[in-house]
């Protein structure tokens, strides 16, 4: 059982690219779970058509304790016998989040949900790891393999940047590694270019570039991803390359972030960033 | 075990039923609905539990347990006397903790006598940095401050479940660093409905970091025994051993009552594991049988007769000799015992008590008040499950009162309508039924006395009972209540 972890930027589409990635595996016969790690709890919604699945938490804050609840009762089974448990977690602002994908994990684990009849599991975790709660799906003896989603945007690069360096600290005390970067194209410029060489820096790959289609959108509309959605769509060709990539993927590495001014040079290498930035900065646009 | 049925006069079905229909009756609708199950009149005969048991505390309600942080370091860790403890996170669980369940350890006194304890003293900045480097640091300086210890328990508070900190990470990395067993426990307060969790995580612990860790010194014998679930309050471990090496028996580790982290690792080579409280330890002595094939057997050594019953059910597991060492021991303290009886017992005979302790004496203790001619008119656990429950029926008295976590008023209302003449709990109702006019010992931790396992603990026992009933005390001062 190899099991992954899916980091990026909020907003980035890790729950989408994940959905997709996952049905991509399923369709070639590969036994699956997703573990969504998110309080917002729809890393599980395009595979099982639903609105919103029973999380782990929501069951909890029902019954008073997790001793008393069911593996059943959370795992969900939806396209190509795709396993889905939802962490859940509290609304923003309240509660703590990070306990309620502990508690989660620990409860899929004490219960057996970690069959060995599995090829993968996938967690889908929060945008931003900001406490150890959300670096729970990478601790030892759990996911091993990690892929960030990111895309030619400055900010999803910098997140992408920063995932790398908390990966680095797990990697140096366990088996963690990171398995590439999966760009998830929004049509910037060279976009392509720019993630092969920001991987390249981060001593990692570029596994796969997924174009923007709003193919995606169109079967999001129906909860659906793209491979059960319109199976013979080019974009549900693309996902299920992205899906063979992972499942072939043997380059796995402990990352080299970028220290802020080499990002800084990159995206200036890449007319991101004007090279005579640097001494505007902090200037109005009308003084500049 | 005895299958008469045992009445008390005045105390039936319907009278324990109505007095819990009353006591209940100030609750409103929602927490009547849920404290009413917990609350039973026990059925000698059906041998099964009369309550629910092990839910979550009805909010509200003065609750007498503990978390899972405290069933853990008080009771499973704390005693193994050859480590350090470590209370990881803010200072006052370790503080509150510190020292205060007799669980006695032999050793040079002041040197060896007691268990180390450390807490990490968890600050803002721990909460928002993480205290990983915080452990790592501690870890190092408990190597160098204690270099007798021979591991290092690692045990959560709160705000480490909370924050993510993987200690296990840490434990791991610094065993190997520093050459020594470094176990993380998992054992957050919030977890769970009370101590009882605590327990079960730290028996799994033991499981996934110690068990078959290390080999016996000296060759093995067929009447290598463990000792399971005594953890040596007031000197039980040193009272129940004595004893089963008398009738024969090698005890070749106690867990964790005068605990020694090398021979709990090793405890996979006994024979026979040996459980008296069934509650907190019977997770391993599963884990030992299925994994090692190691037979299990609870025994009870509270009082003569259930002394006796046990040294037989004992000597059934074992050869001819050992059989008859269990007939030449209980031969050689019979006469002893009765003594002990003739003594006290005129003093007692009739007596009433009611009990509240944690999840194992309220059924064990019965038969040794009943050794000195008291009737057990009211019992229940603080963290008991359905099975201490089962077990409990056949000891208790036909129709008594069975409460499940009862919340002090409730204890109160039993105790005040029953009047026994002692209660035995804790030290959070002490003062409350003293208060009362009502004889008081306390049950967690023989209040301060001990042992009361074993022959040996039975006259003290005995002594403590009557001078808790008998002391002159109660008819000079006047209860308001």
């Amino acid at each position: 059982m190899r099991q992954i972890a899916i980091y990026g930027k909020g907003g980035i589409g890790k729950s989408t690219t994940t959905q997709n990635t996952v049905a991509g595996l399923a369709s070639i016969g590969k036994k699956v779970m997703i573990v969504g790690c998110d309080p917002k709890a729809d890393s599980t919604r395009l595979i099982l058509h639903a609105k919103a699945q029973n999380t782990v938490m929501d069951l909890v804050r029902e019954l008073g304790t997790v001793e008393d609840l069911e593996l059943e009762e959370v795992m969900k089974v939806g396209y190509g016998d795709v396993k889905c448990v939802e962490s859940g977690g509290p609304e923003p602002g309240v509660g703590c989040a990070g306990r309620g994908v502990i508690t989660a994990i620990n409860f899929l684990e004490e219960n057996g949900a970690y069959t060995d009849d599995l090829d993968f599991v996938f967690y889908d975790v929060l945008g931003d790891v900001v406490c150890g709660g959300f670096a729970m799906p990478i601790r030892e003896g759990k996911a091993e393999e990690i892929y960030i989603v990111c895309s030619g945007e400055m900010m999803a690069m910098y997140a992408a940047n920063n995932i790398a360096k908390g990966i680095l600290k797990y990697a140096s005390s366990g088996k963690v590694r990171l398995g590439g970067l999966i760009c998830n194209s929004r049509n910037t410029d060279r976009e392509d270019e720019l993630i092969e060489a920001l991987a390249k820096r981060l001593g990692t790959q570029m596994i796969h570039f997924v174009p923007r289609d709003n193919q995606v959108q169109r079967a999001e509309l129906r909860r659906m991803t793209v491979i059960e959605y319109s199976p013979e769509h080019k974009q549900a060709e693309e996902y299920r390359t992205l899906a063979q990539k992972i499942a072939d993927n043997k380059m796995l590495v402990v990352p080299t972030p970028l220290e802020m001014e080499e990002l800084e040079d990159l995206l200036m290498e890449f007319g991101i960033m004007e090279v005579d930035d640097e001494e505007n900065v902090g200037k109005a646009e009308a003084a500049a | 075990m005895s299958d008469k049925i045992k009445n008390i006069d005045g105390i039936t079905k319907e009278s324990t039923e109505a007095l819990i229909a009353e006591t209940l009756s100030v609750y409103p609708e929602k927490a009547k609905k849920k404290r009413a199950p917990h609350l039973g009149a026990n059925d000698q005969a059906s041998g099964s539990a009369c309550v629910k048991s092990n839910k979550k505390t009805v909010p509200g309600v003065m609750s007498a347990r503990g978390c899972a942080y405290a069933g853990a370091k008080g009771v499973v860790w704390g005693p193994i006397g050859d480590m350090v403890h470590v209370s990881h996170g803010p200072v006052g669980c370790g503080w509150y903790s510190w020292g205060t369940r007799r669980n006695l350890v032999s050793g040079i006194n002041g040197v060896t006598q007691f268990a180390m304890q450390f807490t990490s003293d968890f600050q803002e900045k721990d909460i928002v940095y993480g205290g990983d480097k915080k452990l790592k640091t501690l870890l190092e300086e408990a190597k160098g401050l204690f270099p007798l210890a021979k591991g290092i328990s690692v045990l959560s508070e709160c705000p480490v479940g909370l924050i993510g900190d993987d200690i296990n990470s840490v434990a791991k990395q610094s065993a190997k660093e520093l050459d020594l067993p470094i176990i993380p426990c998992n054992c957050e307060g919030f977890r769970g409905v009370s101590q009882s969790l605590g327990h079960h995580i730290s028996n799994d612990t033991i499981r996934d970091y110690i068990i078959e860790t290390r080999e016996f010194a000296e060759p093995s014998s067929p009447y290598d025994i463990a000792l399971i679930g005594d953890y040596n309050i007031g000197g039980d471990v040193w009272a129940a051993k004595s004893l089963l090496e008398e009738i024969g028996l090698n005890v070749k580790a106690t867990w964790t009552g005068d605990g020694e982290l090398d021979k709990i690792a090793a405890t996979h080579q006994v024979k026979l594991n040996l459980i008296h409280c069934y509650r907190s330890m019977n997770y391993m002595c599963k884990v030992m049988e299925e994994k090692y094939g190691i037979p299990w057997l609870e025994f009870n050594f509270f009082g003569p007769t259930k002394i006796r019953e046990s040294l037989r059910a004992i000597a059934e597991r074992f050869d001819d000799t050992i059989k008859e060492n269990v007939e030449k021991v209980i031969a050689k303290y019979d006469p002893i015992m009765q003594a002990i009886i003739d003594e006290y017992k005129p003093r007692l005979d009739g007596k009433k008590v009611m009990l509240l302790v944690g999840g194992l004496r309220p059924r064990h203790t019965i038969g040794a008040y009943e050794d000195l001619g008291m009737e057990c008119v009211g019992s229940g656990y603080e963290f008991a499950h359905t099975d201490d429950y089962d077990r409990t029926a056949p000891e208790m008295p036909n129709a008594t009162v069975v409460y499940d976590d009862p919340s002090e008023y409730e204890f109160e209302k039993f105790v005040h309508a029953l009047k026994p003449d002692l209660v035995g709990s804790g030290i959070k109702e002490k003062y409350v039924f003293q208060k009362m006019g009502i004889p008081f010992r306390q049950m967690h931790s023989w209040d301060y006395s001990g042992p009361y396992h074993a022959y040996q603990g039975f006259e003290i026992f005995a002594r403590d009972v009557d001078m808790a009933v008998n002391s002159p005390t109660w008819k000079l001062v006047k209860s308001p209540f």
